[in-house]
């Protein structure tokens, strides 16, 4: 199953799971920020599943974390600073201008496709975790990648019709999709322990063997609403290495709000 | 019974009272969520398997496990522990806990996805095929909304899961 435990491999799977962790928990905060504000009833049912399901695997990833003795699994999610968070820089950003309990001015277009990238992205390394060697991860990967399967086809459903929809909604899924990829440069980046995590011990493929990966994930899709697949940018800065923008620390605060009320209350 | 005589049998008979506690006519092994029982000098060690990930009644499910085998007599401890290997399934879901499904008016899951990764399911209340998804998205994480247009009855069924997806 797994191999030998030194400290090496130990420290290269917790900042695997924390960057797996992160990204989840952060997706799931973004969505939960459009509940009631989807573009009709059955959207707003269908994100809010999508939302609790991501946080359900965020809460897997922790739990490993917990039982590697990182400390609980709550406390892990809600009270670490933005230092310390290895998720990428997409879904750190904000939904869009204003704020969710006073006027939150958000894009659909911008979440139509931010989601579709971050789950087809996320589709390619759960591929990859599959055949981890780390026998933990390669279970949990089995069972993420069932749910997956529907929150993939959701987002590929919207951004497929909103790219072939009118002449307003190809042109506002151009600019979105190009705002997205702007941000996605880390997507794909296991940070500065990259070579320990796939080369030596075999957690995970290589980052280029992932994007080889996502490419032959997305590429039908972009060939049905004929855009170009685009360039991913070099990363100017990298999550993966506990690099962040402010969003992540606003984000951080709003989420744990009521967590650290009472950190001695059991949830 | 002697007073050392606790059997797995007993503990499954316990399992078969405690319902989904939103679906009062189908029990967790019904839904095929138990995975093993172990008896030993009346500690007891039930492996579970949770169904969605993000399924909020899991905590729920164990409190109610806890409490049901806890009233057995000559029961010490009982242990109850989620596991993820084996994944669960939706072809988990027993016989029994098809019909008890559809007595609650839940299409049973469906048994496989087609070539374009849909899938079908009948309605439950008069059986008829033709139905329409009007969500792949329901109300809890493990069902989808639909429609029967021949008795005009909306309804929900519970989501294909498999290893192959």
């Amino acid at each position: 199953m797994s191999k030998e435990v030194t400290p090496e491999f130990k420290k290269s799977v917790i900042t695997l799971l924390y960057q797996l962790a992160d990204d989840d928990y952060l997706f799931s905060y973004r969505g939960s920020e459009w509940l009631g504000l989807a573009p009709h009833i059955e959207e707003d049912v269908a994100f809010s599943s999508i939302t609790q399901d991501t946080m359900g695997h965020a809460k897997l990833y922790y739990t490993l974390l917990e039982e590697l003795g990182e400390g609980n699994s709550d406390s892990l999610a809600q009270l670490r600073p933005k230092e310390e968070r290895g998720n990428s820089l997409l879904v750190e950003r904000p939904n869009g201008e204003g704020y969710y309990k006073e006027a939150p001015n958000y894009d659909w277009g911008y979440a139509v496709a931010r989601n579709y990238i971050y789950s087809t992205a996320k589709k390619a390394k759960i591929e990859a975790l599959k055949v981890s060697s780390y026998g933990p991860i390669q279970e949990i990967a089995t069972k993420i990648s069932a749910e997956l399967y529907y929150h993939q086809m959701h987002w590929t459903t919207w951004f497929t019709q909103l790219f072939t929809a009118t002449e307003e909604s190809r042109s506002r899924m151009s600019s979105a999709l190009e705002e997205v990829i702007k941000d996605a440069g880390d997507l794909f980046s296991f940070g500065e322990l990259a070579p320990s995590l796939s080369t030596t011990f075999e957690l995970i493929e290589s980052e280029e063997a992932i994007k080889e990966r996502w490419f032959t994930i997305i590429k039908p899709t972009f060939e049905t609403v004929k855009i170009t697949v685009p360039e991913l940018p070099t990363p100017t800065i990298n999550g993966r290495n506990g690099q962040h923008t402010d969003d992540l620390t606003s984000a951080i605060e709003t989420m744990s709000e009521v967590y650290r009320s009472d950190l001695a209350a059991s949830w | 019974m002697a007073t050392t005589d606790l059997h797995e049998a007993h503990i499954y008979e316990v399992l078969d009272t405690v319902k989904d506690p939103e679906i009062d006519t189908v029990s967790i092994i019904d839904l095929g969520m138990i995975e093993r029982v172990q008896v030993n000098d009346g500690h007891v060690r039930i492996e579970v398997l949770p169904t969605f990930s993000g399924c909020p009644a899991l905590t729920i499910i164990q409190q109610n496990i806890e409490k049901a085998v806890a009233q057995l007599k000559n029961v010490l401890e009982v242990d109850v522990a989620f596991i993820n290997s084996p994944i669960w399934t939706s072809d988990r879901v027993t016989a029994k806990g098809r019909d008890g499904l559809k007595q609650f008016g839940i299409a049973p899951p469906p048994q496989f996805l087609k070539k374009d990764g849909s899938w079908h399911v009948d309605c439950p209340y008069c059986g008829s095929t033709y139905v329409t998804i009007e969500n792949i998205f329901g109300p809890t994480a493990c069902r989808s909304i639909l429609y029967c247009k021949s008795c005009k009855n909306p309804f929900e069924a519970m989501k294909l899961i498999s290893t192959s997806m």
